[in-house]
């Protein structure tokens, strides 16, 4: 027994040893250790505030082992940003379900963007309301059954589903944009690598940044977890393409600052105060 | 010695708060409390502070609830429909136990209604801003004097109890200009180890939260917070008394109304009527002592409110029927006259006396 144990895998610092109430199959899970696991890398939990609003994860402060902000629904981009402008040293991130983020918080989602906040936003998106049992949410795909709309989405009276990278990669003040999943290693890492560009790129400055993690909802999908992949693989993935939507630093900038001013290079006005 | 300056009734709320440490202001722009933001567009950039001109009321108050969850002195101010939307905010603020200063410069209503002075958000104000059980303390100034000495107060009290302090103003108020002592520049904030602001490995992480499924466990949070309510109701109660030590009927007016109401008082007791007024100056917690000191002496009390009355609930609440309470007021953003209180005084005495 002299051999020494080496550790492969273990619970991250930042996630706290307790029982998540989650559903059986949920992503949550996953997307939480992989924040965790960014914070921890950067050594960054003391100085970590997470802001959680209403949804499946309103109760995300129990699990999540750094400062922890519980919001109304919606508001979280409005929370972090001041949160972030009282302490900008400190790393500062919202954990947003579709429902919050692309309806009833869009006007703060927007405007948390376009003003270039320095905080990261990591945006659940299974494409149904979860903590209210199921009801059509921003990003239920056209014909989707849910509890509201119980024909599946009717696109002439439902209207279509926000894709929310695509929209906001117009911003001037994003400075990554990001789409991702949880369905296979491969794809856990790669989320992972993304949600950790979205922090260092926070604490470097660069500007504005979302994770959206293209999910599951097992429960009120009425689907077994493998089941709900296997959906998410052939329904969603084509309608919200993983990939990256926006990195500044990727397009040859410092920040969003540059690459803004770059953007408006016949506006003189827009040029003050970029080098 | 400080020295006076003439200010604004809006500038002067919002140098005092910059004196009181607030070094956050979220808004959203609205008549007729657009000097406020101005003011503090022009001054927070140049002493380290941050103005941030929000997309909406409601990202302002959410905005309000987390630099004050990062521990910070943070302050919203509008007008009477933007309010409203801050009622979510203010609630979560209530049911997280988070300091803040709200600050109301009063329009007409309902609805857009108009730009002139009311004080038609009293029930709102002192009942019901959002859902749920809780309470603010509500500061009803009627100076620029008082303007600048009550939100600089207003920070202290939110620090203190915890809770969403507003100051109530009106469209009067903001826009003129008095003399006014600004007070000093604090120094020593309190402490908060309860923010969100890092637990820098040294604490348990804090949560700021107004979630809490548990039936029992809620109940008994809002029990906790309500005797916190009730010290306050004992302790906190302000108002003003003018020719009240004999008077037999009592006039009871807040904020600009009161200033109306104190010259048809002057005039009242020229012509031989004992009139005097209370003014209060807390309009939660409402001043129930001062009106129940005047009981005896007096025969009959009159609200002079610029709204349809409002007020006059909790004067009869404070009376318990053993007093007629009358109304007189104008509304929609009219403005009472010394006359016109005086009319509706007389009118009281001779109907009181029949």
């Amino acid at each position: 027994m002299a051999e020494k144990n080496k550790v492969v895998f273990q619970r991250p610092q930042s996630l706290l040893p307790v029982q998540t109430h989650y559903c059986p199959g949920c992503p949550h899970g996953i997307v939480h250790r992989l924040v965790c696991e960014a914070m921890d890398k950067m050594g960054m939990e003391g100085n970590t505030v997470g802001v959680a609003p209403v949804g499946c994860s309103v109760m995300a402060y129990d699990y999540f082992g750094c400062d922890m902000i519980e919001a109304a629904h919606g508001r979280a981009p409005a929370v972090a940003t001041a949160v972030k402008r009282v302490h900008p040293e400190n790393l500062v991130f919202s954990y947003q379900g579709d429902g919050d983020l692309a309806s009833i918080g869009m006007c703060e989602t927007v405007h948390t963007a376009t003003r270039g906040e320095n905080v990261s936003v990591i945006f659940i998106n299974n494409a149904i309301y979860g903590m209210t049992g199921g009801q059509m949410a921003p990003t239920s795909l056209p014909n989707q059954v849910t509890q509201t709309s119980p024909y599946g989405r009717d696109v002439t009276t439902a209207g279509y589903p926000v894709r929310v990278c695509e929209l906001l990669q117009s911003l001037d003040g994003v400075a990554y944009a990001a789409r991702v999943t949880v369905d296979t290693p491969k794809h856990v890492r790669q989320a992972k690598k993304a949600i950790e560009k979205s922090f260092r790129y926070q604490m470097e400055g660069r500007g504005y940044s979302i994770v959206e993690v293209v999910s599951t909802c097992p429960t009120n999908w009425g689907m077994t977890p493998q089941g709900a992949f296997d959906w998410m693989r052939k329904n969603m993935l084509p309608y919200y393409p993983l990939g990256v939507y926006r990195d500044v630093v990727a397009d040859g900038y410092p920040s969003i600052r540059e690459a803004a001013a770059a953007r408006a290079a016949e506006c003189p006005i827009a040029q003050k105060g970029v080098e | 010695m400080s020295e006076k300056v003439l200010m604004k009734g809006n500038e002067a709320l919002a140098a005092a708060a910059v004196r009181a440490g607030c070094r956050f202001y979220f808004g959203y722009p609205i008549t007729p409390q657009t000097e406020l933001a101005a003011y503090m567009s022009k001054k927070m950039p140049k002493i380290g502070g941050t103005f941030l001109q929000a997309e909406s009321e409601l990202a302002a108050i959410n905005m309000v609830y987390g630099a004050s969850s990062a521990g910070a002195r943070a302050m919203t101010s509008s007008s009477s429909p933007g309010i409203s939307l801050k009622g979510e905010g203010v609630s979560y603020m209530a049911g997280a136990d988070l300091p803040g200063v709200i600050i109301n410069v009063e329009r007409g209503g309902p609805g857009l209604g108009s730009i002139q002075p009311s004080q038609q958000d009293y029930w709102q104000a002192t009942r019901a801003l959002g859902h749920g059980d809780f309470r603010m303390i509500v500061y009803a100034p009627s100076t620029v004097q008082e303007m600048a000495d009550y939100v600089y107060l207003a920070f202290d009290k939110a620090d203190e109890y915890r809770m969403p302090v507003m100051l109530l103003a009106d469209g009067l108020l903001g826009q003129m200009m008095e003399p006014v002592v600004l007070p000093p520049e604090k120094k020593n904030l309190p402490d908060k180890p309860w923010a969100t602001d890092g637990h820098k490995g040294k604490r348990s992480h804090n949560i700021i939260n107004s979630l809490c499924l548990q039936a029992d466990e809620l109940e008994r949070m809002l029990i906790e917070r309500y005797k916190r309510y009730d010290r306050i109701e004992a302790t906190e109660q302000q108002s003003e008394g003018f020719m009240l030590d004999d008077a037999e009927y009592v006039i009871v007016a807040f904020g600009a109304s009161a200033r109306i109401a104190r010259s048809a008082v002057v005039q009242a007791r020229a012509e031989g009527i004992k009139a005097g007024l209370l003014r209060p100056i807390t309009l939660w917690p409402f001043p129930n002592d001062a009106i129940k000191q005047t009981i005896e002496h007096a025969k009959a009390y009159l609200s002079v409110e610029m709204n349809m009355g409002q007020m006059i609930d909790d004067i009869r609440l404070a009376v318990n029927g053993q007093r007629p309470v009358d109304f007189y007021g104008r509304s929609g953003g009219m403005i009472p006259t010394p006359e016109g209180t005086l009319d509706a005084l007389k009118a009281l005495v001779q109907k009181v006396g029949e």
